[in-house]
This record gives structure tokens, sequence and C-alpha cells, in this order.
């Protein structure tokens, strides 16, 4: 495949995340609203929630460091370029080759902590408390992450997603029990890590009990706008991620005509909203849960990580 | 004296209120089912300190040195409570002079390694009342929290102050707009104990009418936001509607969604229609059928239950000792409802029981409510049932000879509620002081969340829904 083309794909790819991603959140929240017998906002809200707040300047404490101005785009560059490796519609992206699956959770780590950092800048004590929060909850999330990436290199040979994806399309992947526990470990995390219920409640103005919220207290005008828009990406990254490595069928293979491309998009975007409406409707079923019960609820997606990886050293046909 | 026995839990303190010259204070005996009022003069701006002896008492005695300038003597806690310093006169209600300004105010210190100070408030990130929350945290547990409020007070015991018996019923009804009906009521009891006139019984069974409706739809309206708070927004959805609902059938019946301005002295302004009464009588009976399904939903949801029980514990000993009425009491374990203790019409008529529980948590206080929605209800249909013929109110006398003072003590939704009133010899209001229930709660709250953690605080305070506006006054 010529590099023309390929970069073309790439271009198209990391575009179509960005512009996916705030319809995904409007779906998530019509879903609920629906289910609550409510009218809710339409699916383009977000859209113009954010065109709203790209047009405000922000607003700064008066204490606010550099940091505090530049972590909300780094933290969207970080999370955009992760979202950037992970195959959606089609494989042989050219960032593939990097498109490691280390190299993700280290990029989603990076934003982490500057989200962290940024948010205890202004030195408000809802900052503090949210980052305090995030950070237990990642110190929890990630090792269960590794774990499921470990039981996945050992079962495709490689922790780059392509060939990951290439091995579950392939007839040799069979029923794999690991894999079957990796997916169970890898939406516990996808919860935790996307601050929803029952870990985090995303629609809650109650700023003692926030995670995510409370950190992005402080910020307002176009900065919010990347952080809400980073957020959104971050749930579509988790969903194309679950997609890509556990559904992998209707991916376009590198060189296939227009008409494949056409039909892995339309794919992709029939996981997004399959997606979409499964977290709607798991949302509106729970409360959310004691924030100390969070260690057990990741500790189940450890263990399941590690009974993974385990299985798969036991017996390579599991 | 009285506050030996108040502190040894022989009275219950149902108010502490100041003027100008004179200290009242008002208490139930609980052995022999009396109130009482006793008054002391303080020419020299003194008083004996209650709150020495029972610290129920402080925050009523902050509040007479801030509005009256009377000192309690020998008291423990001298700090001011609701005059943040801001009004631009001190004393407003005695002998008033300029303000110095806002202070700085000390909060009780909790010392130790590792503590450190949360901030909340007054203003939230949702649209609620204003009240200011220090937690002093070690980590992520709470190790004290103190309230401070204040924020909302309007000055409306100085409103009240010459205000003619209609535009007075006017402001009582707008002390707390959710408890609208409840202080109406109580304002119109009081006066007609002060002129020592009676209304007639189809006004006391149409006050009741409104009162309960009343209780149901904010316990509705609570019983949701509890669960929401919790991230259960299914039960808020759920509980909404039937809120709603009633406030629909309220505004058919009288007129208005809160019913507002509808009881006045003498009696109550509208007799609903044959036709509403028989809608609200057919809603009542909609809502006791939906009731199983809310406390089915509610019990069966683990992840919920999780959250709720267990949380924010009172002990019955401090409900008792605050005298601590509504849900909260009942919930602790605190078996007092002024309807059926401090019987007023058309109550002793009426078949209800009181559910008390004694677990005194999140949940306990949320299945209270379950079941004074369902006794309501039930008081609805009689009073519908049961409604007496004749007028629905009586002319008040424009005269007397000499002023007169009555109190009344109403069952609203968060609990006891409290009116004293003296009216001139033109029966204008000459001077009144309304309690409310949240008076003894605010204080509860701050044990409740002791040992909780910080994230649980807000379904702990949802469980109370303690009145800002009301005690703030």
């Amino acid at each position: 495949m010529d590099l023309v083309q390929s970069s073309l794909i790439q271009a198209v790819q990391m575009i179509l995340v960005l512009l996916l991603a705030p319809g995904l959140t409007g779906l998530v929240r019509k879903v609920k609203a629906r289910l609550l017998g409510r009218q809710g906002p339409p699916i383009v809200q977000p859209y113009r929630d954010l065109l709203r707040l790209f047009r405000k300047s922000p607003v700064l404490a008066p204490n606010a460091s550099w940091l505090f101005r530049i972590a909300p785009y780094l933290i969207f560059a970080f999370t955009w370029l992760a979202t950037a490796l992970v195959p959606t519609f089609c494989l042989g992206l050219p960032f593939g080759p990097w498109a490691d699956l280390i190299a993700i959770i280290a990029l989603i780590g990076s934003a982490r902590f500057f989200l962290a950092l940024s948010a205890l800048d202004v030195g408000t004590s809802f900052g503090g408390i949210g980052a305090s929060r995030e950070v237990m909850i990642a110190s929890l999330a990630e090792p269960a992450m590794l774990l499921v990436v470990f039981t996945l290199a050992l079962v495709a040979g490689s922790t780059e997603l392509s060939a990951i994806t290439a091995y579950v399309l392939s007839p040799s992947v069979g029923l794999r029990v690991s894999m079957a526990l990796a997916f169970a470990a890898l939406l516990l995390i996808a919860l935790a890590e996307n601050s929803r219920l029952p870990i985090d409640n995303p629609a809650t103005h109650l700023e003692l009990t926030m995670v995510h919220e409370a950190m992005i207290l402080e910020y307002s005008g176009r900065h919010l706008a990347l952080l809400e828009l980073t957020a959104s990406l971050k749930l579509l990254l988790y969903f194309s991620l679950i997609g890509t490595i556990f559904l992998p069928w209707g991916l376009a293979t590198p060189g296939a005509s227009l008409a494949s491309y056409l039909a892995g998009g339309l794919f992709y975007l029939l996981k997004l909203a399959t997606a979409g409406v499964t977290l709607g409707i798991f949302e509106t079923a729970l409360a959310k849960m004691r924030l100390f019960r969070v260690p057990d609820f990741l500790g189940a997606a450890l263990m399941l990580g590690l009974l993974a990886t385990l299985l798969r050293f036991v017996s390579s046909s599991l | 004296m009285t506050g030996e026995t108040l502190a040894a839990g022989g009275y219950s303190l149902l108010a502490l209120w100041g003027e100008p010259n004179c200290v009242h204070l008002s208490f139930w005996d609980a052995g022999s089912g009396e109130a009482g009022v006793m008054s002391l003069p303080c020419p020299e701006g003194r008083f004996p300190s209650v709150g020495r002896l029972h610290p129920p008492a402080l925050r009523l005695e902050r509040t007479i040195h801030d509005l009256f300038g009377l000192m309690a003597e020998e008291s423990p806690d001298p700090r001011p409570w609701l005059d943040h310093g801001v009004w631009g006169t001190r004393f407003p209600l005695g002998k008033a002079s300029p303000s110095h300004g806002p202070t700085a105010y000390p909060f009780l210190p909790a010392e130790g390694e590792e503590l450190h100070q949360v901030p909340v408030g007054p203003v939230h990130a949702g649209i609620i009342e204003p009240g200011h929350f220090r937690f002093t945290a070690a980590g992520e547990t709470v190790v004290r929290l103190e309230e401070r409020l204040g924020y909302v007070h309007r000055g409306v015991e100085g409103l009240f102050h010459g205000a003619g018996l209609e535009q007075a019923a006017k402001l009582a009804g707008r002390i707390s707009g959710d408890t609208t009906a409840a202080y109406s009521s109580a304002f119109a009891q009081a006066v007609e104990a002060a002129l020592d006139v009676k209304a007639p019984p189809l006004a006391h069974w149409l006050r009741a009418l409104c009162v309960e409706t009343e209780r149901v739809a904010n316990h509705l309206g609570d019983i949701g936001a509890v669960c929401n708070d919790a991230a259960f927004a299914r039960m808020q959805a759920f509980c909404t509607v039937l809120r709603e609902k009633i406030l629909r059938a309220a505004d058919l019946c009288f007129g208005h969604r809160l019913m507002m301005d509808q009881i006045v002295p003498g009696g109550v302004r509208t007799v609903p229609s044959g036709e509403a009464l028989r809608r609200l009588r057919e809603l009542a009976d909609e809502i006791t059928g939906s009731l199983p399904g809310i406390q089915q939903v509610y019990e069966t949801t683990p992840s919920l239950q999780d959250r709720v029980v267990g949380t924010g514990v009172v002990p019955r000993a401090l409900a008792n000792q605050y005298a601590c009425g509504g849900v909260i009491g009942r919930a602790s374990g605190r078996l007092f409802d002024a309807r059926s203790h401090l019987a007023y019409p058309p109550y002793p008529e009426l078949h209800f029981s009181i559910p008390v529980r004694e677990e005194g948590d999140v949940d306990a206080r949320i299945v209270i409510r379950i079941r004074e929605v369902e006794q309501s209800l039930d008081l609805i249909r009689q009073i519908i049932d049961g409604l007496p013929k004749g007028p629905a109110s009586r002319p008040l006398p424009q005269e007397r000879a000499t002023p007169s003072e009555g109190v009344a003590l109403v069952e609203g939704f968060r609990g006891d509620l409290f009116a004293w009133v003296r009216l001139d010899e033109r029966i204008r209001v000459e001077r009144c002081h309304f309690r409310d229930p949240s008076w003894f709660q605010w204080p509860l709250l701050e044990a409740a969340i002791d040992g909780n953690i910080i994230a649980d605080f807000p379904l702990c305070n949802k469980s109370f829904n303690c009145s800002y506006a009301g005690h703030d006054l």
C-alpha cells in the first residue's frame, strides 16, 4: 500500500475519532434520559456545548501557573494520539507499528498525570480531593490493565494491536477462556478509567462526591472544552479498543477496496452505538458505589487479568 | 432549674427566643404530655445560659444575641451565629447599633497529624440553598464537621413587626417555600390561640388536607433525591412524576401548586370543588398503588442498599437530647409527632400511625418517609371522605382591650414547627417567632457524618434535607 493512501487513511481515522467522540457522549446521555422517562437533550448537544465553550475565553485563578494553562492541551494531545493508534475501521495504519498497547496505556497515564497535577495547581480543596481519588483509582486500574495486555500478548505473541487483531481474526484463535477473562477485566477497567458508574457519576453536581469532575472544576472556556472533548475521546478510545480486540469483525484490511473501507466504517459505527446504548442501560440500573469499595471492584478486574495470564501459562490452548 | 430538667432529659426544648428585654423558653414535658412557655425579663441585657447545661440551646442563644443583643451568661459558645457582620447593623431587633463589619469566625479546632480542612459552600456546584460546611478530615474520613449558616437571613421577624394579619399571613407562608402550608397553619393557629377564636371545623380539615398533601409531595421528592445522590437516578425519575401529579392536584384543589396563601387566620381561603377533591382522592389511591413498587426497587437494588444502610447514623440518645422532630427523630427511635402528642384538630378524629425505626441511618430515614407517605395518603382519603359542612372561615375581632399572645406547634413535613405571636390591641403583629424543625436537626447532621467519608456527606445531608431558609429566617 502506498504511503499516500495509508497516510490518508490515518488522517481520516484521526479526524473521524475527533468527530465521533462528542456524539458518543451525546448518545449515552440520550439513552439514559429516555430510560428515565425524559426527552433528554439531542444527541448533537455535546457538539453545541463544545462550540460554545471554544468561543469563550477561560477564566484563570490568580495563582494558576503555566502548567494549569498548558495542561489541557497536553492532556488532549496525549489522549487524541492514543485514540489515533487504535484501529477503528481498518487495519494497517501507518502508526500501526508503534500502536503498542503499552504505548497506549503510557499515553493515557501521561494524560492522567498532567490532569492530576493541574487539579492540584490552583490549590482548591476539590481539586485535591479529585486528584487524590483519581490517582487512587488509577493505581488500581493500571496494573489490572497491564495484566490484560500481558494476556493478550501471550495469546497473540505481540503487544501490537494490529497483530493481536489479526490473530483474533485468524482461525487459530479458537475458544479461549483467557481471552474471555481479559475481556471481562477490560470492561471493568473501562468503567473506572472513564469515570462512569458505579465508580464515578459523570452527571453529578455534588462536588464532594466527584472524581473526574472535581479535577476539572476550576477550568472554563476553551480549556474546559478541550477537557470535555478529551473525556469523550477517552470513552471512544476504550470502546474502540474493546471492539478492535474482542470484536474485530468488519475491519477493512490494508489495500482493500473503497467499499470495504466504507463497510468497515459502518461496522465501527454500529459497534460504537451498541456500546453506547449498553452503557446507558447499565448506568441506569445501578447506584454509585461507596468510594472505598472501588478497590474491591478494581481488585476483581486485577484478579480476572491475573487468572487470564495464569491460564495461559497452565495450558497454551486456553 | 429548667435548664437542669432539660439537661436531664425530663423536658424537651421546643423553642428559645428573644424580645428586646425578655427571653422566652418553651418546653414539652414528655411525662405529663404538657407543653409550657416561660418568660424571663432581662432588663440588664443578660440572661442565664441554658446552653451551658443543655447544648441544643446554644445556637438559639447565639441567635438571640445576634438579633437582640441579649447576652447568655456563662455560655460556652459566645460566637455569633446568624450575624456574619454584613448586615450593616448589630442587634437589628434590639438596641440597633452600626456594625463593625465582618470579623474572623473561629471554627472549633480539631488537632492531629495529617488532618486537613475542606471548606464547602456557601456557593455550591448545584443549585441548592447556601450554607457553609467546614470539614476536618483525615484523608477521606471526616473527623469533624462544623456548619455555618445564616446566609439566607432575610430579617423575617423584623418584617412581621406591625404587620396586619393579612400581610403577616402572607409572610408566614413565604418563610420556607416547601413548607408553606405548615407555616401558614402554625401562624393561623397561633393567632387564633391569641385571639381565643376557634376556626370552624371545615377549616381545620382543609388545613390538614393541605399539610398532608404538602408532606406527600415533599417526602416523594426527598425519597427520589436521596437515591439520586447515590447516583440512582431511576428512583428520582419515578418519584418526580408522582410529586408533579400531587402538585397539579393541589393546583386544581387550591389554585396554587404549593398551596400558598390558602391557610389564613380564622380559616381557609378556598374550599376545593367536589370534582377537584375526587381527583385528589383518586391520585391518592394511585400513589398508594405505586408505593410497593417504589419500595421494592429501593429494597432490591443491592448497589443502592450498600450506600444507604449504616451510613450517617444518628444515635438515639442524641435525637432525644436535641428533641429532634420529624423523620430524623423518628428514624432514630424518638417517637414524637405533634399531630398525636400535642394533638390539634382535626387529628384526634383521624386514624394514623407514626412509623418509628431504631437504626437512625440513611436507610431508616428513607423507609420512614415511604411509610409516612403511605399514612398521609390514607389521611388525605379520610379527610376527603369525612369533610364536615359549614363555613370555611370565621371573622376575627378588629380590636381587643389588651395585647394577647398565642403559640402553636404544627407537624410539618420536616417535623414539629413552633410558632409564637403577640398581637397588639388593633390586632397587628407586635412580635412573632418561628422555630423551624431544622434548628434541632442541623446539629445532628454534624454528629451523623462523624467517622463517615467525605464522599458520603451529600447522601447524609439529603437524607436530612434540613431547611436553610426556615433556619436563617
